[in-house]
């Protein structure tokens, strides 16, 4: 019995798979109908007029955010926490019904919670705070949701056979108390029905910081949303799977040890590079532009560990898309983070701040890693849990060139466009005066949202590839034995 | 030290949390009383502009327009003068945006009239060619919620008292007050009659209409709101 291979309990990490695909599709597709709509504006009453107030551009805006954020990305970290966590703690969640029950019970809330924030949402009630656009029923909702998963964390750890902690459980702990830290302190708000004694919408709530305080709450908790949202558990992913898939050791561990608290040091300081030049105070202005390019350090330091991680192996990524989705994926890393310290150097940021820059920023590491990487982990994680191989090697090639296409048209032509309306923006003519007037700088963008729209549909075809090949690998794919699971996954033709 | 904390997930924790809350308290507590002063001139909004502000978040504005004007010739030449934090202290949620894709709105006020906003909101390409901005057409239907606003007002003025009915001093030395009903429905008849100073200067028939029958159109409240943007 002792040595028998231990069982593991994928249930709830595949429930979360599936949320990760139709999230992702739905989240997606909004992002592009938005794109549609700023390059052709009669995208925007496409299901009539009558119904123009729920497809038009800035209702749906907080949707695209929220539904690939917490929707898509969210469910992606959630489904690879309860298979990674199990396997390094080397315990499964058949071990324990409280943490199985748990876990069921994280999932259906977590479930409950997306139906309303895509409700509510649609019908314009938000606090427009981004990425915290939900009203306080849904906070309150949101936190029972996040101390289920964190009690499963907990939980877990506590039984665990393995005593050392690995990597990627640091970097999930992080996602937890990041998170949990940032959403409370940001979303304090006071509801105005009960203070006013039954007035008005019961759902209505007032922040509790007013301006410049609600603005630097704000993008502390913004910026860093994306810290341990898009970052923090993207790293606990490829630190798992790239030596899994690969079969490599990883590279350096006292690298991992400087990059991890690198990072929890640095990136709470760097949230004050979304507000320079704003009313919020020069000295904090300052802090955060420097310590977004001290950021370079830690995040280099995960990605080039990863990058040394294949030393010797290189011809794994020609070999295999799989390999080719991580190590883009690091790639993109790099490139992000080293675009982002970049625009928060104050001459910079003077140029590009408000413009499309900041968007293809934002894209190229959202697309680019944490998509990638998501989809990567979801292609690991498929054969070992449905006992099936990979459907289609070449359909997933395939949506790789698909898609890295995509992400490519979309960051370049965003770059274009920034840098032209910013520099539109500013130029003066030879008299002193304004030279472009604000719609001459919408115009000249048309082409640029054209490309960039292209660029989201194609990243979209790949998504719905992706979900094909899925639905293929768990349905209908050749079983594969357990010896055969050992590094890299299984393919089919 | 490491490898202990790799082994003690509790302290681990502990660890993370404590260099994780760090940088928060330094930058944003040691500012947090000094940021919220208004300056002279500032007042908070009447109910019927809150109320018109919530149609502006309903409708996430700020998803493509700024209220931020940063110190730049540029920026001044085209919006007017830069930001003051005081400017934005009765101000909660903050609306400053993160992407221009249509022009900074912090003091439309001052050269935009209820006029060509009623027209740009029905047809923005109409009034500015070549605008990509959607028409809005349902805000000359629905109706604002007065109600809430008011509500607001009333949790505003309690917790953070923010000065409703107070004598606040303007810029040119003239004093100004905001006044507050002191019921749900007199804040509702107070908002009717601005409504209706906003509604002479309209055409559309139906928002007219609907203001002498005792109803106040989102159209209406977003107007009153664009207006107070000074």
């Amino acid at each position: 019995m002792e040595n028998r291979p231990l069982e593991y309990d994928y249930t709830v990490a595949k429930w979360f798979m599936l949320s990760t695909i139709v999230l992702g599709i739905v989240g997606m597709l909004v992002g592009v109908i938005l794109a549609w709509e700023m390059a052709f504006p009669a995208v925007n009453t496409i299901a009539g007029s009558g119904l123009a107030e729920y497809t038009n551009f800035s209702r749906l805006r907080p949707l695209h955010t929220d539904a690939v954020i917490f929707g898509f990305t969210l469910s992606g970290i959630f489904s690879t926490w309860y298979y990674i966590g199990q396997r390094v703690l080397k315990v499964s969640m058949a071990e324990s019904k409280f943490l199985m029950f748990l876990g069921k019970l994280h999932f259906a809330l977590y479930l409950l919670v997306v139906v309303a924030v895509v409700g509510s949402l649609l019908l314009g009630i938000t606090t427009s705070k981004e990425y915290a656009e939900f009203e306080w029923p849904i906070d309150i909702a949101v936190v029972v949701v996040w101390v289920t998963w964190g009690m499963g964390i907990f939980g877990l750890i506590g039984i665990r056979r393995e005593k050392s902690l690995y990597i990627s459980i640091w970097y999930y702990i992080a996602t937890f108390l990041g998170i949990a830290m940032l959403y409370l302190f940001n979303n304090m708000e006071i509801p105005t029905y009960f203070a006013s004694g039954g007035i008005g919408a019961w759902y209505h709530s007032v922040s509790m910081y007013s301006g410049t305080n609600d603005a630097l709450v704000q993008w502390w908790y913004g910026h860093n949303a994306v810290a341990f949202g898009f970052t923090v558990p993207i790293v606990a992913m490829i630190y798992y799977f790239l030596p899994k898939e690969s079969g490599q050791a990883v590279y350096s561990y006292k690298l991992s040890l400087l990059a991890f608290w690198g990072l929890m040091f640095v990136y709470l300081w760097a949230g004050g590079h979304h507000l320079l030049f704003s009313t919020v105070p020069d000295w904090m202005q300052t802090m955060g532009s420097v310590f977004s390019v001290v950021l370079i350090l830690p995040s280099w330091g995960s990605a080039i560990n990863m990058l040394l991680t294949m030393k010797g192996e290189w011809q794994q990524v020609a070999a295999s898309p799989l390999i080719k989705f991580m190590v883009l994926a690091s790639t993109f890393y790099m490139f992000s983070t080293l675009e982002g310290p970049i625009q928060a150097i104050k001459s910079v940021n003077a140029l590009a701040h408000f413009t499309d820059w900041i968007v293809g920023h934002v894209h190229d590491g959202t697309l680019g890693w944490v998509g990638f990487m998501i989809m990567a982990a979801l292609f690991h994680m498929a054969p070992r849990i449905f006992k099936r191989e990979i459907y289609s090697k070449s359909l997933m090639g395939t949506q790789f060139w698909i898609q890295t296409l995509g992400v490519v048209l979309y960051f370049t032509s965003m770059w274009i466009a920034g840098i032209t309306q910013g520099m539109m923006w500013r130029a003066h003519d030879e008299f002193g005066n304004l030279a472009y007037s604000f719609i001459d700088t919408v115009a000249v963008l048309h082409p640029y949202f054209t490309i960039r729209a292209v660029g989201g549909t194609l990243y979209l075809v790949g998504m719905f590839l992706f979900a094909y090949n899925m639905y293929k690998t768990m349905t209908s794919s050749r079983r594969v034995e357990e010896s055969e699971l050992q590094n890299a996954s299984p393919m089919g033709a | 030290m490491f490898h202990w904390l790799e082994k003690n997930p509790f302290f681990f924790a502990v660890a993370v949390f404590v260099v994780i809350a760090f940088a928060g308290l330094i930058e944003i507590l040691p500012n947090f009383a000094q940021a919220s002063r208004p300056v002279i001139g500032t007042k908070p909004y009447t109910t019927l502009e809150l109320a018109g502000r919530h149609v502006y978040i309903k409708n996430s504005c700020n998803a493509c327009h700024s209220q931020l004007i940063r110190p730049f010739k540029s920026e001044t030449d085209r919006y007017g003068h830069y930001s003051l934090s005081g400017e934005y202290a009765y101000d909660r949620p903050f609306l400053w945006g993160s992407k221009r894709t249509g022009p900074d709105l912090m003091r439309v006020g001052n050269y935009r009239t209820t006029d060509w906003h009623e027209n740009h909101m029905k047809d923005p390409a109409a009034v500015v060619p070549g605008s990509i901005m959607p028409a809005y057409t349902w805000m000359f239907k629905n109706t604002a919620d007065i109600d809430t606003a008011y509500a607001e007002q009333l949790t505003v003025m309690k917790a953070f008292a923010v000065p409703y009915n107070k004598e606040l001093p303007m810029a040119d030395g003239s004093k100004a007050t905001v006044a507050l009903a002191d019921t749900v429905e007199g804040a509702r008849a107070s908002a009717l009659e601005e409504a209706k100073v906003i509604a002479a200067d309209m055409k559309d028939q139906d928002v007219k209409d609907a203001v002498t029958a005792g109803q106040v159109p989102e159209i209406v409240a977003l107007i009153a709101y664009l207006n107070s943007l000074k």
